[in-house]
């Protein structure tokens, strides 16, 4: 089975031929397997939103492809018309784009457009608002009464309506408080698991792509600067931080604590931290 | 110590839209900040923060109780332009705070307002550029610049209205690290050189622990209120109102619960990974 993403020598340039040229991508190259959980890092103008929008056909390439299972989304107006169903995409603050009276409204907008019956809308927008934590009675009222939190699941549910194979989020939990956070990572993850769909997900949080992604892609200059686990790419820390970027705190306090001379190896999350150290003081102990 | 703001039996409510009841955000609520100071409020969402914020420069009115801003009630009608100089306000979001098509002009909106003639409104927007490391960039149009970058001109926005206090609400929700080190330095500057009260609104715990003060709100009231590392080495309560101390307190937590007996107050990387090595040593 092919890949279900292919991006292949993908460059867009904005503004072609005026002063403000700009490469926003260049000469991109990756693929993305079924049911991964990919993390996208990189600093404010290093072209995430710009790759993101490609990936579902609102941005048509400079030069080069994307394939979606295996076929060129730009090569025939249904594929394009299909990929943005196929591929979903949660935009930043995406309870800024909330409209509808009613959430139920609001979540049946995307799935009333693929022109499905009024059974199949109804049990989409139902399972999308079970997806991610929405009660019965929160259906019926405005989006608007609710908190920013609730406002931002809506929006998620919207786009999980139209049940797309790979869901991309734009850094689905900016302004939430950790409460908060957890419960919409955790909404995403249960979908992915449910529908073995792909996550494609945008973040500053080094935390958070540290302790769910599979496989991060670090963007740097409108190029692919590294493509691998969070481990392999946690690993390059000083390269990171020359690129503007974080390392989690439990890296941090790992390099640290090599310095000082314990013997660990590197980590990137605080499970693996903790069974680290309690490895090493077990250790010293029976010694 | 003069107060900078000072919060005294504040009632809100937001009004009710429709049929729907009104929603009572606070009863009650005490709070005094020392001028020069530089406190952190955290709280989950919806528990009165932003409410909080926008009592300090009269952009909401108490529906009961006084709220004084350098010993100016906010709800005095003829005090208004005073408390607003004496209050900068900067928001999450820098695209909805920026006005002119030049940073420079930009940074001009607010002490224009005020009236100042203009070879003073020059030295302000210069000394205010400077602060905030923006001075290179002032005839550059602000749409073409970071969000760091953006949030740090509002930021010399405010700061040229010389109040004496600013408050920011979540300033840098929307950046990426880099950007959010810039702006962190910054406002930590401005308090340290320039005696500017700060108060900084924030989800992100490790710049909380930054602060001097840190106060913990939930639904309407001060739950915690003290020094980041007395505050933070409170996990629990942390955790029940749906927060989190910073990674280097919640690692030793969670070691506390394997056997180790840590201090929960190592918030810095150096002193957290010392507290460990330590542990493991003896």
């Amino acid at each position: 089975m092919a890949p279900i993403l292919q991006v292949e020598n993908l460059s867009h340039i904005y503004s072609a031929g005026t002063p403000f040229e700009h490469k926003a991508l260049d000469n991109m190259n990756f693929s993305v397997e079924r049911g991964e959980f990919i993390g996208i890092i990189g600093h404010t103008g290093s072209g995430k939103s710009t790759l993101m929008q490609h990936l579902n056909g609102l941005l048509k390439p400079t030069s080069g492809r994307v394939l979606l299972d295996g076929q060129d989304i730009w090569s025939d107006k249904k594929l394009t018309r299909q990929a943005r169903f196929r591929v979903g995409l949660v935009f930043q603050y995406p309870e800024y784009q909330l409209f509808e009276e009613t959430v139920y409204k609001d979540i049946s907008f995307g799935p009333k457009n693929m022109g499905l019956d009024a059974g199949e809308i109804d049990r989409r927008v139902r399972e999308s608002a079970g997806f991610v934590g929405l009660t019965e009675q929160q259906l019926e009222v405005s989006p608007f009464d609710l908190s920013g939190g609730q406002k931002r699941r809506v929006a998620i549910a919207g786009v999980i309506a139209m049940e797309p194979e790979v869901l991309i989020l734009d850094e689905p939990t900016a302004g939430l408080d950790p409460s908060g956070r957890d419960e919409i990572l955790a909404n995403i993850e249960s979908y992915r698991k449910s529908k073995n769909a792909t996550i494609i997900m945008v973040s500053h949080s080094m935390n958070d792509v540290a302790r769910l992604t599979d496989r991060l892609l670090v963007l740097n200059g409108s190029r692919i600067a590294m493509d691998g686990t969070p481990g392999e790419v946690f690993n390059r820390a000083w390269e990171l931080e020359e690129m503007g970027l974080d390392i989690p705190e439990v890296t941090r306090i790992f390099m640290r604590l090599k310095e000082m001379g314990l013997p660990v190896e590197p980590v990137y999350t605080m499970e693996q931290a903790v069974s680290a150290l309690k490895q090493l003081k077990g250790g010293k102990r029976h010694a | 110590m003069s107060e900078a703001i000072r919060v005294e039996h504040l009632n809100y409510s937001y009004p009710g839209v429709d049929n729907t009841p009104a929603v009572a955000v606070f009863r009650d609520f005490n709070l005094s900040i020392e001028q020069g100071s530089f406190v952190a409020v955290l709280g989950s969402n919806g528990c009165g923060k932003s409410t909080l914020a926008k009592h300090f420069n009269s952009i909401l009115l108490p529906c009961g109780g006084k709220v004084y801003v350098c010993g100016l009630d906010t709800s005095d009608e003829e005090l208004l332009i005073r408390v607003r100089r004496n209050v900068g306000m900067v928001f999450q979001n820098p695209d909805n705070q920026i006005v002119a098509n030049v940073v420079e002009e930009d940074v001009a909106f607010g002490p224009e307002n005020l009236g100042i003639a203009s070879p003073e409104i020059r030295r302000r927007v210069d000394k205010a550029l400077k602060q905030v490391n923006m001075y290179e960039y002032r005839e550059h149009a602000p749409h073409l610049l970071s969000g760091g970058q953006k949030q740090r001109v509002a930021i010399a926005g405010v700061i040229a209205m010389e109040p004496s206090c600013i408050v920011l609400d979540e300033p840098t929700a929307m950046l990426d690290p880099r950007g959010r080190k810039e702006v962190m330095d910054t406002i930590l500057r401005l308090n340290a050189e320039k005696g500017i009260t700060v108060v900084l609104i924030t989800h992100h715990m490790d710049e909380a622990a930054q602060a001097q003060r840190v106060v913990v709100l939930n639904k309407g009231a001060v739950v915690a209120d003290g020094k980041p590392e007395d505050v933070f080495s409170n996990v629990e309560l942390l955790h029940r109102i749906g927060l989190a101390a910073p990674e280097t307190v919640e690692l030793c937590y969670a070691l506390n619960h394997e056997g180790f007996q840590l201090p929960l107050n190592r918030l810095d990387i150096e002193k957290c990974a010392q507290t460990l090595y330590d542990a493991i040593k003896v």
